[in-house]
């Protein structure tokens, strides 16, 4: 499948996975990804706090306007990718704007009525977020918009807050909204979940819990799942490193054999463990995996971020129509 | 550390092994011959199951090993504990009955911000005063918001002590009538947004809750000076990730900031450091190959290094626990062992 291909098959990509499997970066690399198959994406990220303004090789946060991460026709032919935060709190203000009370919103926070009506009402801060995805969705503010969701265990909380309004308020503009939720989050055509995971065993376990608590619960469609993090194979791992030079005609320093044979050894274990996690994970879910390199780097800047890019575009190129 | 301190508090972002480090902690006061009880959070389940407590518990349950303390282990139950203080304030059976039926109050458990590290604390508290073991060691919730662990007793008691909701159930002075008139339109309003039976259910629950905002607020104030006492430490977990160790630092600060030091800084998922040079090539060939994997390796340990150094020197003379990435998952003693003889290895060994 071409990129361009997987990028408009559907119109919201709700990237989600538990802590530190790289949610964010899976994230800014989608959002690249389909700027560069000359897609305008948007980027969504929800907690005002996140590492991908330096992806992009930029300084400072994101805020609730829109900025541009990487300029249009950098290379030739891209799309601009902007970007943005969206809080429920901004969410909640800009709704009460929206519905002609402007006055009472600043009351609502200076008073904590906030607090109060949000644990009256659990969800009604994520139904306001997702109610400004469906706006900005329905208004085709991108070609296609990429959130970078809550970390697991709430994210399913998150999308399922939708449907669990719908039960809790009989009434008015907050039902209707999570009704037009629940319609943009059950059709595949306008909503997919990403996950991300790492391969390794907690991991593993999580983003298949969470893959099927979003099928059963929240009925949203599950697009491939990105494994994260996988060592590069390297060849000739298993030969002793005092033959690999004598084969080359030279000698080695001292101490390089050891230190040659312990790395070399390392990258064989967890090479292995990596492989028994993806077939795992092959077993416990029946979804496609792209698989992304780890760079031997924990800094992801526009460099590393061209890298994963191309990685994911050949993978994604593997996978078959049928993913659709 | 573990020898000296009666509480042990470990904290930062989630996915840090966080909770692993916690029991770790318990595990080597027990092999310190101390009562050891550790208060976990959301464990992984394979680790939960070789704790024993697969399921949420309000009272610890007992592991059984060779050391020569005593080791517990219990998985927080927020509500139960919530609705313990509830019968622990409440006047009468009545009003505690009539608080743990109502919709808000079932709601605030699961979804007031904060209120599962207030349990978390409240909990600590609890076994902290029993007497029943000499060290408690507490996981906290995989929080964004670092403040919130601090913040929780105040948030919860300022919550309860919400003044329009104070105003409408005590509508009994001229004044406050007047008052509480602007403050129905003002609620009217916000129930045409999301209906009338959710302030109803409010109101309701307010009035349940009247008397007992004040024992709520002085145990929240003993909580949070058992929290800056000495005995207490607080353990900083990262991964050595940049966005990790960017939340540890946020949180060192606003711990700093509440006047409480970090008494130990664990770094987990440390790659291993090989020796050796940085030689190269000969390219296409396997010396070549295996000097590449080398390489990899060598470099991903500094820029590690590097990630946290800044925040281990902020914190000194707090001393850094580093632990390796390990073959497997811990989930089961022999793997929690092994990660509390990486947390009390000195620094640099």
């Amino acid at each position: 499948m071409d990129p361009r291909a997987f990028c408009t098959s559907t119109r919201v990509l709700i990237v989600a996975g538990k802590g530190g499997v790289g949610k964010t970066t899976v994230s800014a690399v989608l959002a690249r990804m389909a700027g560069l198959a000359g897609l305008a994406p948007l980027l969504v990220e929800l907690e005002g706090r996140s590492g991908l303004t330096a992806m992009f090789g930029r300084d400072g946060a994101l805020g609730y306007d829109e900025v541009v991460l990487s300029p249009a026709d950098e290379p030739p032919g891209a799309c601009a990718v902007r970007a943005r935060t969206l809080t429920p709190d901004d969410a909640l203000v800009e709704y009460l704007d929206d519905h002609g009370m402007r006055r009472i919103s600043k009351r609502l926070t200076r008073t904590g009525l906030v607090d109060v009506v949000a644990t009256a009402v659990p969800g009604i801060k994520d139904i306001l977020v997702l109610g400004k995805v469906k706006q900005l969705e329905r208004d085709r503010a991108a070609d296609l918009i990429v959130v970078d969701a809550p970390a697991a265990g709430h994210a399913i909380t998150f999308l399922q807050s939708a449907r669990g309004l719908l039960d809790a308020v009989r009434v008015g503009p907050i039902r209707s909204q999570a009704q037009e939720v629940v319609d943009l989050l059950s059709d595949p055509a306008r909503t997919q979940v990403i996950l991300v995971t790492l391969p390794e065993e907690t991991p593993v376990n999580e983003v298949v819990e969470t893959a099927y608590a979003l099928e059963d619960r929240v009925g949203i469609k599950l697009g491939p799942v990105v494994v994260n993090g996988l060592y590069p194979p390297v060849a000739g791992l298993d030969v002793d490193p005092d033959d690999a030079a004598r084969d080359v005609g030279t000698t080695l320093a001292a101490g390089e054999g050891q230190a040659l044979r312990e790395a070399a050894a390392f990258r064989g274990r967890r090479l292995e463990l990596q492989a028994a996690q993806v077939g795992r994970l092959a077993d416990a879910l029946p979804l496609p995996q792209l698989h992304l390199p780890f760079l031997f780097t924990n800094h992801i800047g526009p460099i590393e971020l061209d890298q994963l890019t191309r990685a994911l575009t050949d993978e994604i190129a593997t996978l078959g129509e049928a993913v659709r | 550390m573990v020898a000296g301190r009666t509480i042990v508090i470990a904290c930062g972002t989630g996915g840090v092994g966080k909770t692993t480090t916690a029991a770790a902690l318990a595990l080597e006061g027990a092999r310190l011959g101390r009562r050891a009880c550790v208060v976990t959070i959301d464990p992984a389940k394979r680790l939960a199951d070789s704790l024993g407590i697969e399921s949420l518990t309000n009272t610890p349950k007992r592991i059984d090993g060779t050391w020569p303390g005593e080791l517990w282990a219990m998985m927080l139950d927020t509500k139960g504990t919530f609705d313990d203080l509830v019968h622990r304030y409440a006047a009468t059976r009545e009003q505690a009955e009539a608080i743990l039926g109502n919709r808000l109050y079932r709601n605030i458990s699961s979804a007031l911000s904060g209120t599962q590290e207030y349990m978390a604390m409240e909990k600590l508290y609890e076994l902290h005063d029993s007497a029943r073991f000499d060290l408690v060691v507490v996981d906290t919730p995989p929080t964004r918001n670092a403040l919130d662990f601090l913040d929780a007793p105040r948030r919860l008691t300022n919550f309860l002590d919400n003044r329009v909701f104070r105003l409408l159930v005590m509508p009994t002075r001229a004044y406050l009538r007047a008052v509480s008139a602007a403050t129905h339109t003002f609620l009217r309003t916000v129930s045409r947004v999301v209906g009338a039976e959710v302030v109803d259910d409010v109101i309701t629950f307010f009035e349940a809750f009247e008397g007992m905002e004040t024992g709520f607020r002085d145990r929240a104030d003993a909580v949070r000076t058992l929290l800056t006492a000495r005995s207490t430490a607080f353990v900083l977990v990262t991964s050595p990730r940049p966005d990790a160790v960017d939340e540890a630092t946020f949180f060192a600060g606003k711990l700093g900031d509440a006047g409480i030091a970090v008494a130990l800084l664990v770094v987990n998922r440390l790659h291993p450091r090989f020796g050796g040079t940085s030689a190269s090539g000969p390219d296409g060939t396997v010396l070549g190959s295996l000097r590449r994997n080398l390489d990899d390796f060598r470099r991903v340990a500094a820029d590690e290094e590097a990630n946290f150094a800044e925040l281990a020197a902020k914190l000194a003379p707090a001393p850094v626990s580093r632990v390796p990435f390990l073959a497997d998952d811990v989930h089961d003693i022999d793997g929690l062992t092994m990660v509390a003889d990486h947390l009390v290895a000195r620094p640099g060994s």
